[in-house]
């Protein structure tokens, strides 16, 4: 049908591109960042949605991941290994990360709070957050990290009428596959009801028999990990330095606010229309490109409170 | 009744006392000298450390006399220094309460340092108010000495217009060609005051040239700049100009450099000089660096007996080659030698002023001429050169480095700096 | 009024800092200076947390209280004390009851988020604009009290102890109105206070609005002990992270408690600046997380201890 055609052939006009490729070169920027946005913020709403813990140290993990990925990058290079190398760090980083640290502060300080009003938990992982970031200066010292290698290994593609760097893109690749991955769990395998079911109501899955403080110690392992994963991918294209997990922390938190504290697709939601509309931004009206996170964020909060995919919850008297 | 309020009086005299116990009584024949500067976040790897590394090495050298001549004698006016350091992070509240507690409770003698600029034009006036002889160091904003007369803080070097015009000579000569540019800086005030400099600039000495009108102005610390180097690729213009610094600069280098973006437009980074060494060789060739002056790369080949001593002490002891903030800071820990040297070690904060105001002095890369702001802000050359990979080396080298006189780059003393560029730049001495 | 031993102690305490303040030495008295004015945006938020609300954004109206003194200064001249003083809370205290028909019906984490969202987009604004001075801020004039310019800091100190002294025994009083005591009623169970005939909502809105009236007068106080606003130090949202770390620090347990606490900020910063000028933000971390497992009831629930007092929860 020819209003069909008229509209495919037009529909650049919708990211306010002048042509097909500013449309292509628009559209795979805000996939790019929205898949950033994605993997950064996935851990953290994965932590509140079961706990109902709001992680300020999300920022921590993302921080490790980076400059543990970023310090080993570099050490194996210097040694001569291959750059390919380099990808199978980034993994081994965000799991020793997330086990290891996440394994210490739910063990040695959430398990203890749990009772607690939930907003004092969420002061005492600010606190954390503190902590660790001085840690880091301590343990890497003030310098920045290079681990451009993998990033160099990919090269650069032609799309779109410019010059893309093939790993940016397999940035999205990588956010398909956090995203199906934490769908397939949820929907398909026993593991994913039980973390339904204490999602839902945590005292009648403890009456139901589940083992609810296991549950807690894995699901917050399992978000740290994406957290580090975050910062470990992340890490090639930047200059790994003091203060990295500051930004992270705000730009996480707006997005999981957008989609809704605990829903995995409203994570990918939230991240895919900060992402798409901040790249609008850029490309047409560089001026706005600051507020349009927050901007987003404060129009949600105040419409739909609890985000757009906010899992229900039951009212108790 | 009285339990409550002896609790209460109990918890605030505490606290009162815990807070008057932590004065320090100093001795005569040293001085105590306070050095803020970045001990953390993201600014410390670029700027702080080796700013205090700077500071920490001239000092050292001054208390034993080993710098080469004019300033081989020992001490500040024979008295020995110690230093405090200083985290200069925080906030402008912060350091302004810790100014105050450094010349009111800790009684320093000096206070040299500070890069940040939104903390230098906080503390100005409160350095005026307490009457404690300050020198700023590194910080950029030319509104200190601009917006009211000071007595008792100095710069001793070149405020950041001179950064951006600089660029803009530098510009015209080697690339008349060039018919349009864009920006890409932090959204703060650094960044807008360096785009606006630039711009203005180029529309007096380039007036063929047109600004994009997409300029990007990205969040400080953002780290990933794909979309705004997107719009860039797409956007006709020739050159970009961008005042990044630290981890920002590194990683729009990176992303910038993967992309191509280097090799189809000309970039400008006048705070370039801080990454230069850290890069080797993933520092784009062909790019306009800047060092915010006669410093870092630009000077390492100037053969001046102190440049060399800096140079190669700094090397040793440290291990890389000295940039930018190493030489700010250490220039202005000569000064206050030199002004303690000619009012003696126990001099009052006044003559310590008056003993710096207006003087000429040799410092470790160039001459500085505290000329402007009423002989209390320093005037010196500024620079740039292209950069390239030297292979041989290992390392990078500047190529066509050239260094345009202060009165060229810097308004006359008493001229507002964006009057002065909108106004044609009168009395400009290229 | 004064009939109770907080309000006694309070006068007898305003008394012995106003005469202690004219012989102690300068940086002690600009520490209470800071101090005092930070402790009447604690007032505020401690109102509230009584309440069971936590805002994570208060530095939004702590930064317009501190930028309309600043705005008035630099556009009008204002420099009179009390004028300031009455802007930074009139500007604070309208934002806050236009934003409170909003916030009234939120509770928990959301409160919390919605808090900071408003105060970083306030900050993005004020980073953006040039005219506002961006990230740099700007000076502020001294402040003349009636027409006279003092010369010393003092006569401001003593202003603000006494405006503290006020705003104290203000809550307090309010506190224990009927009004005042359904702010630990709201936590407990906000169902049954609806039916005890109360709005829910109104109370909230109410509590709301004070708090922002006191953070708006807090920030116009600050801008004037420093003589400079900009926004990193007063809106983003670290500092809205610092003023719920004092008021936990502080304890809800009473309306001296935020004066304590902020005076004990102000200690521990500065001396973990000056004993670990790399490390000064693990130190309060660390405190932080002390406070929270330990003290939860914070400094105050200490002092009644030492008192024999039972702990209320």
């Amino acid at each position: 049908m020819s209003s069909w055609r008229f509209l495919i052939l037009n529909s650049h006009y919708f990211l306010g591109a002048n042509n097909m490729e500013t449309f292509l070169t628009i559209l795979l920027d805000g996939l790019q960042f929205s898949s950033y946005l994605f993997i950064v913020s996935a851990g953290l709403t994965i932590i509140f949605g079961v706990m109902k813990i709001l992680n300020v140290a999300h920022g921590s993990f993302y921080a490790w991941g980076a400059y543990t990925a970023a310090f080993f990058i570099g050490k194996f290079s210097d040694m001569g290994l291959p750059d390919a190398l380099g990808f199978l760090i980034i993994l081994a980083a965000a799991i020793v990360v997330g086990v290891i640290l996440g394994f210490i502060i739910e063990q040695g300080i959430l398990k203890h709070m749990y009772e607690r009003d939930e907003v004092l938990i969420v002061l005492a992982t600010f606190g954390l957050f503190l902590v660790l970031e001085d840690i880091i200066l301590i343990a890497f010292g003030t310098d920045p990290y290079f681990a451009y290698q993998p990033m160099a290994l990919l090269e650069s593609v032609e799309l779109g009428g410019i010059t893309r760097d093939v790993y940016g893109i397999t940035l999205i690749g990588v956010a398909a596959v956090v995203a199906v991955g934490c769908w397939w769990l949820l929907n398909k395998t026993k593991w994913g009801t039980l973390l339904k079911a204490v999602i839902f109501d945590r005292e009648m899955g403890i009456s139901m028999g589940i083992n609810v403080p296991l549950v807690y110690t894995l699901t917050f392992i399992g978000g740290a990990i994406l957290g580090g994963l975050g910062g470990a991918y992340i890490a090639p294209t930047i200059s790994v330095a003091p203060g990295l997990g500051t930004e992270v922390i705000v730009l996480s938190f707006a997005v999981v606010v957008v989609g809704g504290m605990g829903s995995i697709a409203g994570a990918a939601i939230g991240s895919l229309i900060i992402g798409i509309l901040r790249a609008i931004a850029v490309h047409e009206l560089p001026q706005v490109e600051l507020f349009v996170v927050f901007a987003v964020m404060a129009i949600v909060l105040v419409f739909r409170p609890e985000g757009l995919f906010a899992p229900a919850k039951p009212r108790k008297i | 009744m009285t339990n409550k309020l002896l609790k209460g009086a109990l918890g605030i005299a505490a606290v009162s006392a815990v807070a008057l116990a932590g004065g320090i009584a100093h001795a005569k024949d040293t001085i105590t000298i306070a050095v803020p500067s970045f001990l953390t976040g993201g600014a410390a790897g670029p700027f702080g450390i080796p700013a205090m590394n700077g500071a920490k090495m001239v000092t050292d050298a001054i208390n034993k006399g080993t710098l080469p001549a004019p300033y081989n004698t020992k001490g500040f006016g024979g008295a020995s220094a110690s230093l405090i350091e200083l985290d200069e992070g925080g906030g402008a509240t912060k350091q302004v309460a810790e100014y105050r507690n450094l010349v009111e409770k800790r009684n320093v003698d000096a206070i040299v340092g500070y890069i940040s600029s939104g903390n230098c034009q906080a503390l100005a006036p409160i350095a005026e108010e307490l009457k404690q002889f300050t020198i700023f160091a590194t910080c950029g904003t030319p509104r200190i000495f601009e917006e009211a007369a000071r007595k008792y803080v100095f710069r001793t070097m070149g405020h950041a217009t001179s950064d951006n015009v600089a660029a803009a000579m530098y510009v015209k000569e080697n690339f008349p060609d060039m018919k349009s540019y864009t920006g890409i800086n932090q959204n703060y005030a650094w960044g807008q005051d360096s785009w606006r400099d630039f711009d203005l600039t180029m529309k007096q000495i380039m007036p063929n040239t047109t600004a994009s009108d997409k300029t990007q102005f990205p969040k400080i610390f953002a780290g990933q700049y794909g979309s705004e180097i997107s719009a860039m690729s797409l956007d006709k213009a020739d050159l970009v100009h961008s005042s990044f610094w630290g981890g920002d600069l590194e990683a729009f280098i990176f992303q910038g450099a993967a992309r191509g973006l280097f090799k189809k437009k000309i970039g400008v980074v006048t705070v370039g000089g801080t990454a230069a060494y850290r890069l080797g060789k993933k520092l784009p060739d062909g790019l306009v660096l800047g060092a915010r002056g006669p410093y870092g790369i630009l000077v390492r080949d100037r053969d001046s007996a102190l440049n060399q001593w800096f140079v190669n002490t700094y090397k040793d002891i440290y291990g890389i080659y000295p940039s930018g903030p190493a030489y700010q800071y250490g220039q202005a820990i000569l000064a206050a030698k030199i002004a303690y040297d000619k009012a003696g070690s126990d001099a009052s904060n006044e003559q310590l002023a008056d003993a710096l105001r207006g003087i000429t002095f040799e410092s470790f890369s160039t001459t500085i001429e505290m000329k402007l702001g009423g002989g209390h802000q320093a005037a010196t050359e500024n620079g740039y050169g292209i950069t390239k990979y030297d292979a041989d080396q290992g390392e990078n080298v500047v190529t066509g480095v050239k260094f345009y006189p202060a009165s060229c780059v810097l308004p006359p003393d008493g001229v507002n700096s964006v009057d002065w560029i909108n106004g044609g730049m009168k009395g400009a001495k290229c | 009024m004064f009939n109770d031993r907080t309000a006694k102690f309070l006068l007898l305490a305003a008394l012995v800092i106003c005469v202690g303040g004219a012989f102690a030495p300068n940086w002690i008295v600009n520490q209470f200076m800071f101090g005092f004015s930070r402790a009447l945006a604690i007032l505020g938020l401690m109102v509230l947390w009584r309440t069971g609300l936590v805002s994570f954004g208060h530095a939004f109206y702590f930064g317009l209280g501190a930028y309309a003194v600043a705005i008035l200064d630099s556009k009008l001249g204002v420099s009179d004390v009390f004028l300031r003083l009455m802007a930074g809370a009139v500007v604070a205290g309208v934002a806050g009851f236009l934003i409170g028909f909003i916030m009234r019906n939120y509770r928990d984490i959301f409160f919390a988020m919605l808090n900071t969202a408003i105060s970083m987009v306030l900050f993005g604004i004020v980073v953006k604009t040039e005219s506002l001075g961006s990230t740099d801020g700007f000076a502020i004039s001294a402040s003349t009290i009636f027409g006279l310019s003092p010369e010393t800091k003092y006569p401001l100190f003593v202003i603000i102890t006494l405006v503290g002294l006020t705003a104290a025994l203000a809550v307090n009083f309010y506190l224990k109105t009927t009004f005042g005591k359904l702010t630990t009623a709201i936590r407990d169970n906000e169902i049954r206070v609806e039916y005890l005939g109360f709005s829910v909502a109104h109370a909230i809105h109410l509590k709301y609005t004070i708090s922002t009236i006191l953070a708006g007068g807090a920030g116009a106080l600050m801008a004037m002990s420093l003589g400079q606003v900009d926004p990193e130090s007063m809106i983003n949202w670290t500092v809205s992270g610092e003023l719920v770390f004092v008021t936990i620090l502080s304890g809800p347990g009473n309306v001296i408690a935020p004066f304590i606490g902020s005076l004990v900020f102000e200690v521990l910063r500065t001396y973990a600046f000056e004993l670990a000028p790399q490390a000064w933000q693990l130190i309060m971390g660390a405190t932080f997380l002390t406070i929270i497992f330990f003290l939860p009831g914070g400094i105050w629930s200490l002092i009644e201890k030492l008192g024999g007092k039972k702990n209320e929860k």
